[in-house]
Formats: structure tokens, sequence, C-alpha cells
């Protein structure tokens, strides 16, 4: 039983390690890639979520593959995506090679879809970037419908119709993989993922946590407005990264290179000021735990947290040393946060957890056949309004969910 | 009535930050309850340059952003660097979100070396403010070293007093209609289609 899960999230950058000069091949990388997931699982990991690119210098173009690869050689850790991107493949292939994936792992797996932030990859995909959020909107009702329904009749804007379509493999014990949504400034797909009861992920790395919690909480609400119920039981995740050693200056001196020359964020402000700003963690274990705890006050108590380590050309003989690390406070992030969550937090989902859930409930390959939202998930409540239901009364005055947003910074 | 003076002059004792409070002496002339601030750039040089490189502000920087944004009305004021405004100047501008301009009434002036620089603020300013969608009043000012000794006539205090003139009048008139708005849209189309999506043939 895992009522929060902690894992790694990884980017697949080729970086040049700054201090010695070296770039690892693409096939070193790879292979690393590997590595770092199965010490993942050494150290008591929950999950292991890699990204998707399809330009240099990242690797991961093809997650479902590395994926396989590394559930042949683990037996526990969940693996996962960050992110698999809805606007660009295409969702047939998606639901099938996520369920393939499912199967051969035995459902220890989920994914999450995000919209990735390299403008060419659209045409090079034949999409038009202009069109992102409609993509990933009927992309994703697509891929449920795939999931969710043995056999499809679909016509849509931005792909050829299907009919008569069955997605094979069907899912493990009738039930889709579980999904997170990643988005740092969409409002459309914070509502996407609270219409379905999905998860919400906050990469929460390189903005200030400000940036974050307006879109966490319309999430929350959203997921309260549409039935799956309270916004305390919506499904949160969020990021996390750190650097760090028993001293904590001897963990600034060794990653200040690594800092000042990130991709990212080098070049610009202090390792000082960034860590101030973000969560960013740069110091001892203790410094690090006592960080991470807060996201929960600011977010409010959630799922699953993941963490950046092997990125900005660090070599891999250090990220396993800070997985090392990781894996000697896990117990202590563990106790911690499980002494704060109040009754009543859902824990993270798994897939045992789900297929139980779905065993109470409505047969789970066939919630949405009615064209409504899972039954399977729908609270005692019963029907949840469409949006022009919605906007109907919304008209007539109930003016619910968006008033205490109103004063709140915007992050687009 | 609250009034910010954005001033991108780079040097310490500086004509520019004289010229914004030329602004202000004309501004409080006119509306003695009305406050006037004046945000050097200079001293947010680093922060500005490290927003532009991971995409948000510092808590400094940030404090003036919203002063900005809070404004009933700015006077912006830039020397003149190689033809146009600084780099820097551009920058600060670079590192507010989309639209949070929108319809803020604003006076523009620059200051130059010389007066053949004098319609930097009509061809570089301009086109910047008209992007921000900024209410830009039609008076900008220049100063060019002539105009800070040409002692009597004050022919620069007047053309001050009518840029805020004009910048008083449209901030208490309605200015045009449109504001920055951050709240989501619940009933966008795009929005709707997600719990409503479209009827299967």
């Amino acid at each position: 039983m895992t009522t929060m899960q902690f894992g790694l999230f990884t980017v697949g950058d080729v970086t040049p390690d700054p201090v010695d000069g070296t770039t690892p091949s693409e096939h070193e990388r790879i292979k690393n890639t590997v590595a770092i997931a199965k010490k993942a699982e050494e150290i008591g990991l929950d999950v292991f979520a890699t990204g998707e690119h399809h330009n240099p210098p990242f690797v991961p173009s093809s997650p479902t593959t590395t994926l396989a690869y590394i559930g042949a050689q683990t037996e526990k850790i969940i693996l996962s995506t960050s992110t698999t991107l809805i606007t660009t493949n295409d969702p047939v292939k998606l639901a099938e090679d996520y369920a393939t994936l499912q199967h051969l792992v035995d459902g220890r797996m989920d994914l999450m879809l995000g919209r990735g932030n390299t403008a060419p990859v659209y045409p090079w995909f034949g999409y038009d970037g202009s069109k992102a959020v409609e993509l990933t909107i009927e992309h994703y009702q697509l891929l449920r419908r795939l999931w969710d329904e043995d056999v499809v009749n679909w016509e849509g804007q931005f792909r050829t119709p299907l009919q008569g379509f069955t997605a094979t493999p069907r899912p493990l014990d009738g039930v889709a993989p579980f999904v997170w949504h990643g988005s740092i400034r969409t409002p459309e797909v914070a509502e996407l993922a609270a219409y379905y009861g999905d998860g919400y992920f906050a990469n929460n790395i390189f903005w200030p946590k400000e940036h974050y919690i307006r879109l966490i909480n319309f999430y929350r609400q959203r997921y309260a407005h549409y039935g799956h119920g309270s916004p305390e039981q919506a499904i949160v995740g969020l990021g996390g990264q750190f650097f760090i050693r028993k001293n904590s200056q001897d963990a600034v001196r060794e990653f200040r290179p690594y800092f000042d020359n990130a991709p990212v964020y080098g070049h610009g402000p202090s390792l000082e000021d960034f860590t101030a700003q973000t969560p960013l963690t740069v110091g001892s274990p203790q410094e690090f735990v006592e960080k991470t705890l807060t996201f929960a006050d600011y977010f409010g108590d959630y799922q699953r947290q993941l963490f950046l380590v092997d990125h900005a050309g660090l070599p891999t003989k250090v990220v396993l040393e800070q997985l090392d690390l990781l894996g000697e406070v896990l117990p202590t992030l563990r106790a911690e946060f499980d002494a704060r969550r109040p009754a009543g937090v859902p824990d993270a989902p798994t897939h045992a957890a789900r297929v139980a859930l779905a065993g109470e409930g409505a047969p789970a390959g066939r919630q949405r056949e009615e064209g409504g939202v899972p039954t399977g998930r729908q609270a005692e409540g019963g029907s949840v309004p469409t949006g022009r239901q919605r906007e109907e009364r919304a008209r007539e005055g109930a003016g619910e969910t968006t008033g205490s947003l109103d004063h709140e910074r915007v992050t687009r | 009535m609250r009034i910010v003076a954005i001033s991108a002059g780079l040097s310490d004792s500086s004509s520019t930050t004289l010229l914004a409070q030329r602004y202000g002496d004309a501004i409080r002339a006119a509306r003695p309850d009305a406050s006037f601030e004046i945000v050097t750039l200079r001293d947010l040089a680093h922060d500005i340059t490290d927003a532009t490189i991971v995409g948000f502000a510092s808590p400094r920087l940030q404090h003036v952003i919203d002063q900005v944004a809070a404004a009933d009305a700015l006077v912006v004021v830039a020397p003149t660097f190689k033809a146009s405004y600084p780099g820097l100047f551009k920058s600060f501008f670079d590192a507010l979100e989309a639209e949070v301009l929108t319809g803020k009434p604003v006076a523009l002036a620059a200051t130059g070396g010389t007066a053949r620089h004098s319609l930097v603020i009509d061809y570089a300013m301009r086109p910047l403010f008209a992007y921000l969608q900024t209410m830009t009043v039609p008076t900008g000012v220049f100063a060019s070293p002539h105009d800070w000794g040409d002692a009597g006539a004050d022919a620069l205090g007047a053309r001050v007093e009518r840029a805020v003139g004009e910048l008083l009048s449209v901030a208490e008139g309605g200015g045009t209609g449109r504001a920055f708005d951050d709240s989501i849209d619940l009933f966008s189309e795009t929005m709707l289609s997600i719990s409503d999506p479209r009827p299967q043939v």
C-alpha cells in the first residue's frame, strides 16, 4: 500500500559535463537511463518516468520501448512518462503502445500527458502548433474512448475518422492506465484532468511556486465540480529537484558549476537566488526534506512527488550517489508526509487499487458508453452537467468555483 | 490616481530620470492628491537579465511589475542609444506577462545627446507600445541637451505639461474600455468542448 508515491522523472537530455568537458554518447545516455531507473527501484522509489522528445540533444523518442526494457529488469517500480505528447502522437498508437506496456508489466505503469514545448515538433508530425490546446482535447477524448469502449466510431478535426475500430490489446483487467495531465500554464488542461477525474501534475521545477498554485487550485475545484470528490481528494503530482551532500557547503560547491551552466537557467540568476525563489534545494539531506515538506503546505496534500536528478550534465556516478542519499532520507520523507496527511486524502493511484475500485462499481471497460463521465468514478450525486448546461447555470447567477481565483496573479 | 514613471536612464545623474521628475512636478501641480513614483530600471538590471533567461521575475522585479500593472497611468522615459531605446528598456517590457499593459494610459518621453534623435519616440517607442496595446497619448516629449539650458521660455516644461494634461485626461476618462483580465474563462468554446465533446456522426 502506497499512500504517497516518490520517484524520478528524467528529461533525457545529452548535456556536456561542464566540469570535465565530456559528453555522453546517445548510447551511453540511453543505457545510463536504464541504470538510473534500476537504481531508483533499489533505493525504494515508487515511480520512474521518462520524457519524450523528438530532437537533439534529447534521446527518449520512444518511451514505451525504454519503459518495457526497464520493466523487464525491475519488480515493483511504476513506469511512467513525463510527458507523453498528446498533441503530436496519434491517439490510436498511444492507446495501443501503452496498453501493450500495461500488459507486459502487469499494470505497473501509468502515463502523463503533455503538450511539449518544442515548436517545430508540430510541423514535423504534420500538425499546427497554434492548435495545441484543441489537439490536446480532441486527442485525449479519443484516447479515452479507445481505452474505455470496445468498439469506437469517431470523427474529429485532426485525424482520419474511425468506423468500427477496436484498439488492441484491450486494457489489462478492463482498466485503462491511469492518466496524469502535466501543465504549468494552460487552464484547459487542468479542466480536462478535472472532467475525467484524472491526475494533474505541475512540474514545479523552473519557476516559483506561485506560478503553479493557481492552476492546481483551479484543478482541485473543478475536480469537485465534476463530482469526483472534494477538492482535497483530487489527484495531484509535483516535480522537484535537489542536489544534496551530507554537508550543505559541499553540495553547493560541487553543484555550482553544473547550475551555472545548466541548459535552462544557467548564466542567469545565482544558485543562491534560484534556490531561494524556486523549489530547488542544494544543501544537506535535512534541508532537502524540510523544503520538500513545504510543498504540501502550498499545494495541499498530494499523491506523487517526482524528482529531476539526472540533468545539467551531471555524471551518472554522481546521479547514482544522489539516489543513495535520497534513499537514506526516503523513509523520513514518507513518514513526515504521512504524519501530516489528513484522513480522506486519497492514496496514490495503482493498477491494483483501480481494478478493485472498478470491481465495486460499474464495469471499467465500458465506462463511457453513455457518453457521460466515467460511471466508475461518478459520485453519488449522479449526473454531471455538460459545458453548455453549466454555462446556462452560470448565467442564471450560480457563479460557482471561480470566485476565489479572480484575485490571483495569472501565469500564462 | 497612482502614476508610475519608468526611467531607463543608465547613468547615475541621469537626464532621463530628470525628465521623469519634470513629469512628476507637472502631475503634482495638476493633481496634488495623485501619487507619483519613479522606477529606475538601472537598479533592476541584473533582475531583468535573469528574468529573460529563466522566464520569471525575482521578488524585487516582481514588486516593480506589480506596481506598474496596478498604476492608473505610466510615464515612460528612455535615453536614446544607437538610434533607439536601450536593450535594458526593451528587456523590462519583455519580462511583463502578455497583455498586462492593455488599455493602460501611457505618456512617452525620451532624452538624447542631440536633437537629431527627436523622432526616437515616434519611430522606436510608439511601435512597441502599439504592440502592448497601451493608450499612448499623442504628445511625446524629447529632451536634448539644448532643452535643459533654454531658460526663460521653459519650452520643455510647457511640452511636459501638455503631455501630462493628455495623460490625466485619458486616465480619468474611459480609456480604451479594455483592461488586462486574468480570470479563467470557463465558457470559451475550447473550454466547453472538454465536457461537451462534438457530437459523433
